[in-house]
């Protein structure tokens, strides 16, 4: 806990139950003092959505994929994985750094088929408990072997960001990046901050599809954004949650990694396949740290696993089969392409109809802050009171940052969608 | 439905067995020594332009780790006669890795289910799972759970619920040390100290008699400063085997109650120990018995050899279900920023078969016939060191209980072992007696009567 506020409400806490255990041991609870937990703003959303009992209610808060019939969605390939990994011979414990297969795939998704760098063996990586576990692990190694770095973070961003890097105590400050204005890039102030941030940086990047934005660089931008970051020798450490979802291609989602790398940059990467899978309850994901040579990365990747051992000893097996299944099986892997540009195309399709519906009902406003934005996300310019008027009288329900996840759309919901809108935008 | 799976696995076991170790191993990467890194040149595909060095270039290499590091030298010995005794995952009679046959139910019952998705768990894990973990440690009609005083979170195996825990009472209560047995599980200083918890050891093995120190454990833990939190294993004690009497228990149990410590219970082998799942969790259920408060992580990794799947619980006993509730929402807070919410898939298997009676029944039944191999083979190793007349008491391989002896030999007697014999094992004498089978047996007794006679 960072703030001095907090401190002091947990150290008086903590003088409160020492004192409650002096006078009566055998009846004080140790946990008397214990506050009740701010509730997670994104998974309070949907708490909200299962209790309402309106048969027009609409799902538009967490970010998990859902078909045209707001269906949760198993991937083909993954069934079929799946089925051959049941009844397999062989639980035991996967190495600290997870399974080597899985981590291969990964890397030639997120650094190309061909990567020199991965036949070089200069990356360090590990398998990782899907995003948030491998921006940890980086938070904690970040914190161990640079105790004097901080990390700059998009503002806005998914709220765990911030969670992560203070629970590591990593001190974190933010950058310029969304513009209200435009629902687009804030492009110069965000060139400012990483202008004007001390040489060597450390700064959080969404590779793509940025979370709750869906405001993503153009190629343009980020060829810039790496420049300035050669001059500035600012670490990059992209998270990549969205691979595959943005524009329906992983090669091209990844090309603010590959434009970073082919300038040099020695980065960090986090991927993961809660959303690209659908594997969202395995858990699956894989931290990447670039090195100069195979040694460091060796070292690295060692460090790495000091710091897996003591949270969870070594990664879950099950979503790293069924990742490496697929990605190593030429015929899965081409399904798994079609599936996710499947997944992708009708997201681009919502955003198109979404966009059309509300300019169909005549609204003066500009929307086109719909289809320009991309991924799961759309920010929609909402004001936390028109969000609120759209969970109240529309029973719609989405987070108060006005973000809306264009998964939940479908083809039935999105002419009341856009209605809804329009009534609390006018 | 069994004989369908049978033939099922049957049919294509191969290539599933040679898909999954070809996914599980990969070549290891050769490791260097400790060096620095700074003195080599980067590779042609570094960037040419100036300050592209990495900051983490003067990183040196961790050391392995030493449990896991005897499986490396092992793997890395051709001898045909060479023996793996060092981690403590059970094997069967044959040396191979076991999936219970509920296991393989389980899961099958889980891929036949076209409705079962994979979307998120909440935070605090598979709400069943939770229920039924809680009530397989505190004993189904157990008070606590009744009273809903119990906040249970579904946690990475035994580290992951032991790492929560630490890093919930670091946040969150008044003392920040805990104490820990001496010796202990090697990953046990490390997961407190790094969820901000000053480690202090109390004594607990008895070199001398190969058993316990109850004198030295009761001294300790009196000097404990009040309120002091007490890392306790439930049963079969890691690495010694040496686990208290349940007299021994009553006495641990109020001298604490009557100093205020706090109990953190680490349960990874309940049902393993003895054999009966009940029998095993007696430690626990005494404390909670008693209405006072405690924390107990549990691990599903051996006794489902659910190992890989990272499976476990943690489980806080409070003194009321509201002070549960918001030690529940405090958890979460710990969670979120670490991984958000636990893997669904273990968890679901372990639910399967604790809430069917049937397969919980057969469960019972495998857990049983893994402990009495282990038991047996205390049994044979006993007898054959007896036939070889090697100098010594080695009853305490007989009274250890659980996966592990602690064979009291020392590091020069294991060197030689392993040198000679091409036994594996951790330097502090310890051996998985999961790991032997009858046919081992004799070999491992021709070491231990080798290393006692050539080594003191």
């Amino acid at each position: 806990m960072a703030s001095p506020m907090c401190r002091e409400i947990v150290a008086s806490g903590r003088r409160a139950a020492a004192a409650a255990w002096g006078r009566t041991m055998s009846t004080a609870s140790w946990w008397s003092h214990v506050e009740p937990a701010a509730k997670d703003p994104i998974l309070g959303v949907t708490e909200a959505f299962l209790a309402d009992p309106s048969p027009d209610k609409v799902n538009v808060g967490v970010g998990a994929y859902r078909d045209d019939n707001g269906k949760p969605v198993v991937l083909n390939c993954v069934r079929e994985a799946e089925r051959r990994i049941a009844g397999n011979l062989n639980m035991e414990y996967l190495p600290m750094g997870g399974s080597i297969k899985m981590i291969e795939e990964a890397l030639k998704l997120a650094y190309g088929d061909d990567s020199e760098l991965i036949k070089d063996k200069r990356i360090a990586s590990v398998q990782a408990l899907s995003g948030t576990g491998a921006c940890r692990l980086f938070a904690d190694f970040q914190r161990r072997f640079l105790p004097d770095s901080q990390i700059y973070i998009p503002l806005p961003t998914w709220a765990n960001h911030h969670n992560i890097w203070r629970d590591a105590h990593v001190p974190q400050r933010t950058f310029h990046y969304y513009h209200p204005e435009t629902k687009g890039l804030d492009f110069a102030a965000m060139m400012d901050d990483i202008k004007n941030a001390p040489n060597g940086s450390f700064f959080l990047l969404h590779a793509c599809a940025h979370n709750p934005t869906g405001v993503d660089p153009t190629e343009e931008q980020w060829r810039e954004i790496s420049y300035q970051f050669k001059v500035k020798n600012h670490f990059p450490f992209f998270d990549m949650a969205y691979q595959g979802f943005a524009t329906g291609d992983p090669e091209r989602d990844a090309k603010a990694i590959r434009i970073f790398l082919e300038d040099g940059h020695m980065i960090g990467c986090a991927q993961s396949f809660a959303k690209n899978m659908g594997l969202y309850g395995q858990r699956v994901g894989c931290l990447s740290i670039l090195c100069e040579n195979e040694i460091q990365a060796v070292a690295v990747k060692s460090q790495l696993q000091q710091i897996a051992r003591p949270m969870y000893s070594n990664p879950p097996i099950h979503g790293a089969l069924v990742v490496s299944i697929i990605l190593s099986d030429p015929q899965l892997k081409s399904l798994w392409l079609e599936e996710v540009k499947g997944m992708a195309d009708r997201i681009i399709g919502m955003r198109t109809a979404l966009r059309e519906n509300i300019e169909k009902l005549g609204s003066n406003m500009s929307w086109e802050h719909i289809t320009n934005q991309i991924g799961m996300f759309c920010y929609s310019g909402l004001t936390p009171e028109q969000v609120d008027r759209l969970t109240s009288d529309f029973h719609i329900y989405l987070t108060r940052n006005g973000r809306i996840s264009m998964a939940g759309v479908t083809t039935g919901n999105v002419g009341y969608l856009a209605n809804a809108i329009h009534q609390v935008t006018q | 439905m069994d004989d369908t799976i049978a033939s099922h696995l049957a049919s294509s076991a191969e290539r599933r067995l040679s898909t999954l170790s070809h996914h599980l191993t990969g070549h290891s990467a050769s490791m260097a020594s400790e060096i620095p890194i700074s003195a080599l040149s980067p590779s042609a595909t570094a960037g040419s332009y100036g300050g592209v060095s990495s900051v983490f270039v003067n990183i040196l290499q961790a050391p392995e780790d030493p449990i896991l590091g005897v499986t490396v030298a092992y793997n890395k010995d051709p001898s045909p006669v060479k023996v793996n005794l060092g981690v403590g995952a059970y094997r069967t009679e044959e040396g191979k890795p076991l999936v219970l046959n509920v296991v393989r139910k389980a899961e099958q019952l889980l891929v036949n289910n076209p409705s079962g998705v994979k979307e998120y768990l909440p935070i605090t894990g598979l709400a069943e799972f939770n229920k039924l973990s809680a009530k397989l440690i505190f004993g189904a009609e157990s008070p606590a759970i009744r009273e809903n005083r119990v906040a249970t979170v579904q946690g990475l195996s035994g580290t992951g619920s032991l790492r929560v825990g630490g890093e919930f009472l670091a946040r969150h209560y008044f003392e920040r040390t805990i104490y820990i047995p001496q010796p202990t599980w090697g990953n046990h200083p490390k997961i407190f100290t790094l969820s901000g918890l000053a480690v202090k050891y109390y004594r607990y093995y008895d070199p001398a008699t190969r058993g316990l120190n109850f004198h030295g454990l009761l001294e300790d833990l009196s000097s404990a400063p009040p309120g002091a939190i007490v890392l306790l294993h439930a049963c079969a004690h890691n690495p010694t085997g040496v686990d208290p009497t349940l007299e021994q228990w009553e006495q641990i149990r109020q001298l604490m109650r009557s100093k205020g410590l706090l109990p953190f219970f680490d349960s990874a082998y309940q049902g393993f120990a003895s054999g009966s799942l009940d029998a095993d969790a007696q430690s626990v259920r005494m404390f909670v018995a008693d209405g006072g408060e405690c924390l107990a992580a549990q691990s599903y990794a051996k006794n489902m050899g659910l190992y890989g799947e990272r499976v476990g619980a943690l489980s806080i006993v409070c003194k009321s279900s509201d002070v549960a509730g918001r030690v529940e929402s405090q958890l979460k807070l710990v969670i979120r920023p670490m991984y958000s919410n636990p893997p669904i898939h273990g968890a679901s298997i372990v639910a399967t078969i604790l809430k069917n009676s049937e397969l919980y029944n057969e469960w019972t039944v495998e857990l049983k016939m893994m402990a009495d191999r282990i038991i047996s083979m205390r049994r044979q190793l006993f007898d054959a060191l007896s036939k070889r007349g090697t100098p010594g008491d080695w009853s305490h391989i007989l009274k250890q209980i659980g996966m592990f002896t602690f064979t009291g030999l020392n590091s020069d007697q294991v060197a030689f072992m392993t040198k000679e014999f091409h036994i594996y094992m951790t330097s502090d004498g310890r051996i998985s007696m999961a790991g032997l089978s009858s046919r081992t047996v004799p070999h491992l007794a021709d070491a231990i009567h080798a290393a006692v006679a050539r080594i003191n």
